[in-house]
């Protein structure tokens, strides 16, 4: 096993774990490579209530009602699906003070191949910032837990939503052969 | 049997009714403090003027998204009945909820579907399902099999009823009138928010 397999599967189950240390049940994502041994131990585990949704800005408004009605939920996403989402982070989420918690694989950086998502990356921390939104991006596995611990009970203390941009330097991205 | 009663009423012949007729209606027919999502613009200001209960959400941005924060309570709060309001041009924005929400299958959720025809708060622009698309054909073939036409206002009260009573997920859809919506909604989403998780005994009063 490579270095970076060792690295891919420990990841992984931190976030896990922490969501779970943290009684956060509910995942709803829109797929991404990178993310994907991540999403198949949610499936797998009944702790959790995990499905995917059309649009990422659905799974925004399913975490935003489980909230209100008394449960904690992340949405999982890759970086071109955050360009989706701003319109109901901005009228939603940051003034009715949702503490939603957002995963985003990073694409669009560090050998990315697709110049579509190398733009996307480029939008994406101007608007979390110019919005105010808490965000974090998470390069070390030994950060990792502190990170998210820490972020998540903030998020709900302050009612505030909060972003995990989870870089390929943590995950190890995806790769092509130039 | 008619086909009102097997509830195969189509677009074309189902009677044009009123959103606040309708909105009050239904409202009168909750029991058990159902949720309410109230979509923005005129499926919410109908809702605020059929009387402001705890247990109402009043989406204030984020249009298309009442049926997904409907389907969140829904989720949490499994013992609740839980209704969504919206409209055809929200629905139209974000159809693929209908068949998360049918891939799911939650008990306790009904969507209602106002149907004008019309963008009517940014000036009556026409929707797709004015000419072209069936919201009940999109719903059915999303998966969400319980879904209808209401023909009139007695039929779209036997739909609620049954919704309520059999569970679901169900979706009614109802042609409506261009009249405008006949309240406007407090614009404080964190008081709307709080409100709201009063109404659903999430927080407490202190």
């Amino acid at each position: 096993m490579n270095d970076m397999q060792t690295r891919a599967a420990a990841w992984h189950e931190i976030v896990l774990a922490t969501l779970k240390s943290n009684n956060v049940k509910l995942i709803t994502y829109v797929p991404d490579r990178v993310f994907t041994p991540l999403i198949k131990a949610l499936h797998g585990d009944p702790f959790f209530t995990t499905f995917a949704t059309t649009r990422e800005e659905e799974a925004i408004g399913i975490v935003t009602g489980a909230w209100m009605g008394g449960l904690r939920g992340a949405v999982l996403m890759q970086t071109s699906g955050f360009g989706t989402i701003p319109n109901a982070l901005a009228s939603l989420v940051v003034p009715s003070q949702i503490p939603a918690l957002i995963f985003v694989s990073e694409r669009g950086t560090l050998g990315e191949f697709n110049l579509g998502q190398a733009m996307v990356c480029k939008t994406m921390r101007p608007v979390i910032d110019s919005l105010g939104v808490e965000n974090h991006t998470i390069t070390r596995q030994d950060e990792l837990a502190f990170i998210i611990d820490r972020s998540i009970k903030q998020a709900v203390a302050t009612q505030a939503p909060v972003v995990f941009i989870l870089s390929p330097l943590l995950t190890g991205g995806k790769v092509f052969e130039a | 049997m008619t086909a009102k009663q097997t509830g195969a009423v189509s677009a074309h012949n189902a009677k044009v009714m009123n959103r606040a007729d309708l909105t009050k209606r239904l409202v009168g027919q909750l029991k058990c403090d159902e949720a309410v999502v109230g979509g923005i613009g005129n499926a919410n200001f109908d809702l605020w003027a059929s009387g402001q209960r705890p247990q109402n959400f009043y989406m204030l941005g984020s249009m298309g998204l009442a049926i997904p924060i409907a389907f969140g309570v829904a989720i949490a709060q499994p013992q609740r009945h839980v209704i969504a309001l919206e409209g055809d041009g929200s629905l139209l924005m974000q159809l693929g909820c209908l068949a998360t929400v049918a891939m799911r299958a939650p008990k306790n959720l009904t969507m209602v579907v106002w149907d004008n025809g019309i963008y009517q708060i940014t000036g009556g622009q026409p929707t797709a399902s004015a000419s072209a698309a069936d919201l009940v054909a999109i719903a059915r073939g999303s998966g969400i099999a319980n879904s209808a036409w209401a023909a009139d206002e007695d039929d779209f009260d036997r739909l609620v009823a049954a919704a309520l009573h059999n569970g679901g997920p169900s979706l009614i859809a109802v042609r409506t009138d261009n009249k405008p919506g006949v309240g406007t909604t407090d614009r404080d989403p964190v008081q709307i928010r709080t409100r709201f998780m009063l109404g659903l005994g999430v927080k407490r009063h202190q």
